[in-house]
């Protein structure tokens, strides 16, 4: 899995890193969304997921690595 | 179940629809959306859209490819006239009829207008993708502009205006902007952000008519009777839920369509987004218009039309983003509840802080601190005691 994050979208809500605290983290000045781990392991592809559903402002895309 | 029918193509709708296929519903799916565009996001449309940083593309929901993946029929530019809830089937406005096995209501709210005045040309609502376009064209040639209530949108659209130039008074007759959603201090503190932009914030003052010459608006008299020039005003003065089609059809209707625990309001009916008012089992009856609670509420409706549906207990989240201002807010943050700074200086223009109601907390906000604010969010999770979060060593 690959994970693309687009900060430009970033809303900074943190709802990834509520569910996928190991994958995703923010910035402190501005709470912009930062990637951790592009290419998580098959443990964290559930949890990655449900941060691309949730994100509210849609800055997460997944693709098959 | 074989036959599903999504009514409302936007955020709650399609999540709802992408629900239903990843849990494993194989059979008939179709979508009606009122408006001709395929699902596209209403958040940017007060803040990048308008403001012209996004070309409108960048607002849909998903790729084209990934909508056909769905295995969908689209009915776009169609708009639902009726339900009958017995019968399991919904009209459409040209006299089509969709029977269904189940049906999810999405269709979303409806901006009030006032009573008087829509009509003259340089009035505008902003909902759509469609309005956001026409506001905008407006703005770029409007020379003072006045935003009639200022809530989430209308504090959003005066910030816009005000980048792009505009002269702006924002209007609203309760004592600050947003004070109903983020209280009085947090309200305040928006009034200083406007004003410091240059915002003319006019509160305590409702407006008694628009004024028009030659079908055009050329301002607004206010209550005590002053004359605000204008050459474009927008009304952002809330919505009420599209529930017009329902009337009569046996759905319970108060503030939107009336949910359980689970976001059932019949038999095969479950509802989702800013139409849909449910009983969360921590909060009481709600109803929530804000763009998580449509992709949660989509989740959460979808599944209970599968039978496997949980009571839905989302911590309502919300943002706005203003001048250089980002607000994160989590849970209930209404003037009914009691707010204390935790961390940060608002005199410096970042800070965090709780809002507590019958002791404890109920909600958390984030001026400029967004970390903050979500690490403040386990206090709504856990419904911490207020005493203990206000002494020194409970932040």
């Amino acid at each position: 899995m690959k994970v693309i994050l687009d900060q430009d979208k970033c809303v900074g809500s943190g709802q990834c890193v509520l569910v996928a605290p190991e994958v995703f983290d923010q910035r402190d000045e501005d709470g912009i969304a930062v990637l951790l781990d592009p290419d998580p392991p098959a443990g964290r592809h559930a949890e990655t997921r449900e941060a691309a559903r949730l994100c509210p402002a849609l800055a997460i895309e997944l693709a098959d690595s | 179940m074989s036959r599903i029918v999504v009514v409302g193509a936007s955020a709650a709708g399609l999540t709802a629809a992408e629900a239903l296929r990843r849990e494993g519903y194989g059979g008939r799916l179709t979508l009606v959306g009122d408006e001709p565009h395929l699902p596209y996001d209403r958040p940017p449309l007060s803040k990048q859209v308008l403001r012209g940083s996004w070309t409108p593309d960048r607002t849909a929901l998903r790729r084209a490819d990934h909508l056909d993946g769905l295995g969908a029929r689209w009915l776009l530019g169609r708009t639902a006239a009726g339900l009958d809830a017995a019968a399991r089937t919904v009209t459409l406005v040209d006299g089509e009829v969709l029977g269904y096995d189940g049906l999810v209501v999405a269709t979303g709210v409806t901006p009030r207008s006032l009573p008087r005045g829509h009509e003259l040309a340089g009035v505008h609502v902003l909902r759509t993708l469609d309005d956001a376009l026409a506001l905008r064209e407006g703005l770029l040639t409007a020379a003072s502009v006045v935003i009639v209530g200022a809530g989430f949108l209308g504090s959003e659209a005066a910030a816009v205006a005000t980048e792009l130039g505009a002269d702006v008074t924002l209007v609203d007759p309760l004592a600050a902007p947003m004070i109903r959603q983020l209280g009085p201090l947090v309200g305040d503190m928006a009034a200083r952000l406007h004003t410091g932009h240059g915002v003319r914030v006019r509160t305590r003052t409702g407006v008694r008519r628009l004024a028009g010459e030659d079908g055009r608006v050329v301002g607004v008299v206010l209550d005590d009777g002053s004359h605000v020039p204008a050459d474009l005003v927008l009304v952002a003065i809330g919505s009420t839920p599209s529930v017009g089609w329902l009337t009569g059809s046996g759905l319970a209707l108060g503030d939107g369509v009336e949910c359980d625990e689970l976001c059932r309001a019949a038999p095969g009916v479950v509802a989702a987004g800013d139409v849909a008012s449910w009983h969360h089992p921590g909060l009481g009856r709600l109803r929530v218009e804000h763009r998580m609670n449509a992709t949660e509420q989509g989740t959460a409706a979808a599944l209970t039309l599968l039978g496997g549906g949980r009571p839905f207990a989302p911590v309502p989240y919300f943002w706005t983003d203003q001048y250089d201002v980002k607000i994160q807010a989590y849970g209930l943050t209404g003037q009914e509840a009691t707010f204390r700074v935790v961390a940060g200086d608002p005199a410096e223009g970042r800070f965090a802080g709780l809002y507590g109601r019958a002791g404890r907390v109920v909600g958390a906000l984030g001026w400029n601190m967004p970390r903050e604010a979500r690490t403040l969010r386990r206090h709504v999770t856990e419904t911490t005691p207020w005493p203990q979060v206000m002494t020194p060593a409970g932040g």
